[in-house]
């Protein structure tokens, strides 16, 4: 039996890691993530979970001792925003280096400078190439979803990686919705007990960790990476329909929405998704054949399914909360562009969208999908990378 | 707690083979600290020497589990382990008792590791943290530390035509981590061996955070004949440049006290990073040097009197 639950998203990643009760959490405040661990510290001061919780002083720390804690054998989580996880940066590398799978829901928020305490996906999309798997929640529901089943993908025998599971600052951490939630021995049960193969706490059969990696054996270590990275797209995929079986929501890595028959198709990721499902309802009443293809897992990169997929738009475009700067576009555009690389006739454009928080409305999308009327006749159009909602 | 005989009679944790140079006291501390420990012991490192010289894959010098993560990072990475012990055990998953040391040089401890090992001491984890102190960036090429003595030739602070060596005092280390109120603090070095295994037997006994501050003098970075690196350690001792004490629960104790207290300069003039301190210009750094010595020594003499009535 489910539960119906109301919850802000902040809440529901809490209630994941209460149900999933982790060996160790350790983590450092920071806007929107603040609720999150407000609300795990509460389950720790009530004795409803058997974590230790580590307050460290710093993101440093606080990756830094997660590694230490995965290392020793824990299940280990710690969770973050913004600034946090670029103060963790190097530590962030490390920890998918040594395929420890910890599990750290990322609350979406800009990076400075200026400072600013709203969603973008400068964070995340700035560690996309740190070796962690990334999954992006389109809400609450969704959050909760993925923490749970973050857990799974980490530990999968052959891709132990540690796994990101990112949802949008505000606009889902601070805001309540409605959503299912599974009885606690049913996720216990699910995600099953830890059983590391090599542990720091094993004194009888010692290991080296992070030992010095020359010319001799750093590139195929790296290559293991890119392997493990690899066997990450079947984890996902087999762990999503696990969790279809158990709970009744399908979870791949791309999610299409009214999209057999659209020929305008916007892309994106994150509550953004949500919006447009809803602007497309309304196009679709209208007579127009718009579609969402929207991607949740973003590490590791589904370019076929996503080539696929997109076989008979006429044009698609793609949505990034976040910029590269110098770039031929923003992060999501760049990998779309080269999953499209070689497919005739459809036309791309790219906009860079809702920076710091700045809010998307339905009638931006509908913006959106009325420049795809025109794309799709005139193909792709040499001022191809746009901003949306911009004041210039 | 055993003598030096007994600690040579054990198994050595610490294989031979390591990459590190001849006379190199960082890692005579490393063997004195395992044989003192036992196997049942979790070691971190920060980068640098130590990590470097014992772990270059595939090959570990470690027989006790081992991790290294980052630089700065050694007592927040050791803090998670212990953490995990910690839940582990309260889950009656593993139940033997597990030593947790966390290593650094100065450079990853008084500097770019403070924050963290502050971190980790005030949060209570029962580990002990142990800085093998070797007064500069040595795994870089002999930079200036926090921990370097003053007028110290290094690299990024050489004798020239203006800047006789390294202009400041070091940052007294060892006093910050007595101000946390811990449980046990100690300054120890390889050049007095039972010394600096009481010391981490104590600290390893002890519930609680301890720190433990080692000097580990390094033929290289200090220019002296690789053969005289114990020598060099017990005369830093002899002349109080670094005092042998502890601080256990807010009590002092001196561990040693040279008979007859030498003049620093005799410490100095056998190292060739100081070299450049016996010219006439600069001799005035070695008397400043001296009267910091003298005063160090003289307060720590007072606050042993006061915390052991």
């Amino acid at each position: 039996m489910g539960r119906r639950l109301i919850l802000t998203g902040n809440d529901a990643a809490a209630e994941a890691m209460r149900q999933i009760d982790p060996d160790v959490v350790a983590a450092f405040p920071i806007t929107p993530q603040t609720e999150l661990m407000h609300k795990f510290a509460e389950h720790v001061a009530d004795g409803d979970v058997k974590a230790e919780f580590v307050l460290v002083e710093s993101e440093h720390s606080a990756m830094s001792a997660t590694v230490g804690a995965a290392a020793a054998g824990a299940r280990a989580m710690t969770a973050t925003s913004a600034n946090g996880l670029a103060l963790m940066w190097e530590i962030v590398y490390i920890a998918a280096s040594y395929r420890l799978p910890i599990v750290m829901p990322v609350v979406n928020r800009a990076l400075s400078g200026p400072i600013n305490i709203h969603c973008d996906h400068s964070d995340t999309m700035g560690c996309r190439d740190t070796g962690w798997i990334q999954l992006y929640s389109e809400n609450a529901q969704e959050v909760y979803d993925n923490v749970i089943q973050a857990v799974r993908i980490a530990e999968t025998p052959d891709v132990l990686l540690p796994v990101m599971v990112t949802f949008d600052g505000f606009i889902l951490s601070h805001t309540a919705e409605v959503l299912d939630g599974l009885e606690d021995n049913v996720v216990k049960k699910w995600v099953g007990e830890y059983k590391p193969k090599y542990s720091l706490l094993d004194t009888d059969q010692p290991m080296t960790f992070g030992p010095l990696d020359l010319q001799d054996y750093y590139f195929e270590h790296k290559r293991q990476q890119v392997e493990a990275m690899r066997n990450a797209r079947a984890a996902v995929k087999e762990v999503g329909k696990l969790f279809d079986e158990l709970s009744g929501r399908s979870y791949d890595m791309l999610e299409a929405y009214r999209l057999d028959d659209a020929e305008l198709v916007i892309m994106a990721l994150g509550s953004t998704a949500g919006t447009t499902k809803v602007v497309i309802d309304e196009l679709r009443a209208e007579g127009t054949a718009a579609g969402l293809l929207k991607i949740r897992c973003f590490r590791p990169f589904p370019e076929l399914e996503i080539a696929e997929s997109l076989k008979n738009a006429k044009a698609v475009a793609v949505l990034d909360r976040s910029v590269s700067f110098g770039a031929p576009g923003g992060p999501v555009h760049k990998e779309i562009r080269a999953a499209l690389f070689g497919s005739s006739g459809v036309g791309l454009v790219n906009y860079i969208y809702g920076l710091g928080g700045r809010d998307v409305s339905m009638d931006h999308i509908r913006s959106v999908f009325k420049d795809l009327e025109t794309i799709a006749v005139k193909g792709t159009p040499t001022d191809n990378i746009r901003f949306l909602g911009l004041r210039e | 707690m055993p003598g030096v005989k007994q600690l040579a009679g054990r198994k050595e944790l610490m294989a031979g083979g390591h990459r590190a140079c001849a006379g190199c006291l960082p890692m005579t501390a490393m063997r004195q600290t395992l044989l003192t420990a036992g196997k049942d012991t979790v070691c971190g490192c920060a980068t640098g020497c130590v990590e470097v010289v014992t772990t270059i894959y595939p090959y570990t010098a470690w027989r006790t589990p081992f991790i290294h993560s980052a630089f700065e990072n050694s007592a927040a990475t050791i803090s998670g382990a212990e953490a995990a012990y910690r839940s582990l055990r309260r889950q009656g998953k593993i139940d033997k008792k597990i030593n947790f040391i966390a290593f650094a040089g100065d450079g990853g401890t008084y500097d770019i590791g403070l924050q963290a090992l502050s971190g980790a001491m005030e949060r209570g984890h029962n580990m002990l943290y142990i800085c093998y102190d070797n007064e500069a960036y040595m795994n870089t090429g002999i930079q200036r530390s926090g921990g370097t003595p003053k007028g110290t030739a290094t690299s990024t602070t050489p004798v020239g035509k203006v800047v006789p060596g390294k202009k400041e005092f070091p940052k007294p280390l060892t006093e910050i981590m007595i101000a946390h109120r811990i449980p046990y603090v100690a300054q120890a070095t390889p050049g007095f061996p039972k010394d600096l295994s009481d010391k981490v037997e104590k600290a390893l006994a002890i519930d609680g955070p301890a720190f433990m501050n080692i000097l580990t003098p390094c033929t290289r970075g200090w220019r002296y004949p690789m053969e005289e690196s114990m020598e060099v350690a017990r005369l830093a001792v002899e002349t109080c440049f670094w005092p042998l004490f502890e601080v256990e629960h807010g009590k002092f104790k001196v561990t040693r006290k040279p008979k007859e207290k030498i003049p620093v300069a005799k410490w100095m003039e056998g190292q060739g990073r100081f070299r450049h301190l016996f010219k006439e210009q600069n001799k005035h750094i070695i008397d400043e040097i001296q009267e910091e010595v003298d005063r160090n020594w003289a307060w720590l003499l007072k606050r042993e009197e006061l915390t052991q009535s």
